[in-house]
């Protein structure tokens, strides 16, 4: 399954690439997050743009997964 | 060391320190300093001098003397140094206040501001703390400054939207504070770093008497402002306003996800809020209408009701 690690990044590039592996339409994807700011706004990008994820947290890493 | 003639200080989140001077003379000094929001150079330098500047405006007092603070590195064309500077300088000139020297240092990242010292009658001074049940709060530019610049850097927004944004940052508070010296402000602070909801909070108060109520459909925002917010391209500070305020602020169901964001999104150079008379009120917006300015009505000071601040 295709990641897109966020990791180490700062705002608003995860969200920019989330937005770039939505496009691109290869579900479902992974997006790692390890900080709270990308996680709460790749939350709200996806939410409202209707895009189907799930999250879960570990360690106060966030693993998303995109199914559509 | 304690000196009563200190009346505001360390101890209160007002905006500045307030020193007594004598019977007729209160002196305001503040300061302020950060790294580049936006591109341009002398843009920079306006917004950071109109930033600065700001803390005198919400105590209600008048700008006499400023210093240039300054970090640039190496690598930096004095060319880029000259138009941070110039537009500081414009903006002193604008304010009636005189540069009168500075400090610069070298640093890794450049940073500008000045710290700026005012006059008023300790009289007239304004507190942050002190708004009167029954007021109406006004807000004198919109929000959105943080979530714009943080789009902006990755090319999000529209031309005309960065052009709104950046005149936004870099206006005075000078209008918005003097035309209200006629009128009887019970408080007012400027909205900066902490939000909306932050400043509110301090003006709000820790005594359980006063709740500030605000109504989402009347806070003004910045074009493209929802849309960032929509599209989670808002900066940290936003989330950290909001952690910060936690249960100080509550909000009602129907209050849109994006606007109770917009109101925790840190402002660079933000507006005045004003806690007025209800008759003063469409006066003031006259005012600031001849002046070619706006400014919105966004809420009301009232009794407690359960917590500092309400959104409904």
């Amino acid at each position: 399954m295709k990641t897109v690690d966020t990791r180490g990044l700062s705002c608003p590039e995860p969200v920019l690439l989330v937005r770039k592996a939505i496009m691109e339409g290869e579900y479902p994807f992974v997006v790692l997050v390890d900080d709270a700011t990308p996680y709460e706004n790749i939350r709200r990008y996806a939410t409202n743009n209707g895009h189907k994820f799930e999250v879960v947290e570990e360690d106060g890493e966030y693993k998303f997964t995109f199914t559509e | 060391m304690v000196d009563e003639r200190l009346l505001v200080g360390y101890d209160s989140s007002d905006d500045a320190a307030v020193y007594i001077a004598s019977e007729e003379i209160a002196i305001i000094q503040t300061l302020d300093f950060f790294p580049p929001v936006v591109d341009d150079p002398y843009d920079f330098g306006r917004i950071a001098a109109a930033n600065a500047i700001s803390d005198v405006y919400a105590m209600g007092a008048t700008p006499k003397i400023a210093l240039n603070l300054l970090c640039f590195s190496n690598c930096l064309s004095l060319a880029v140094v000259r138009k941070i500077l110039e537009g500081g300088a414009d903006k002193c000139m604008e304010a009636g206040a005189i540069i009168a020297g500075g400090h610069s240092i070298e640093d890794e990242e450049v940073k500008y501001g000045l710290s700026v010292m005012g006059l008023c009658h300790p009289d007239k001074i304004r507190r942050n703390d002190t708004p009167r049940h029954g007021d109406v709060l006004v807000l004198t530019k919109p929000l959105g400054t943080g979530a714009l610049s943080t789009g902006a850097k990755v090319d999000l927004i529209e031309p005309e939207s960065e052009r709104l944004m950046v005149e936004t940052m870099a206006r005075l508070n000078k209008n918005a504070c003097e035309a209200s010296l006629e009128l009887d402000v019970s408080a007012s602070t400027d909205i900066t770093g902490f939000g909306l909801m932050g400043h509110a909070s301090e003006m709000a108060g820790n005594d359980n008497q006063t709740t500030l109520v605000f109504e989402s459909q009347l806070i003004p925002l910045l074009p493209q402002a929802i849309e960032m917010a929509t599209d989670g391209i808002l900066p940290a500070g936003a989330y950290r306003n909001r952690h910060f305020i936690g249960d100080r602020a509550s909000f009602a169901s129907d209050v849109p996800l994006e606007i109770s964001d917009l109101v925790f999104d840190p402002q660079t150079s933000g507006g005045l809020l004003l806690a007025m008379r209800e008759e003063d009120v469409e006066p003031y917006r006259d005012a600031m209408r001849a002046l070619g300015e706006e400014a919105w009505r966004v809420g009301r000071v009232l009794p407690w009701e359960g917590a500092p601040i309400k959104v409904i």
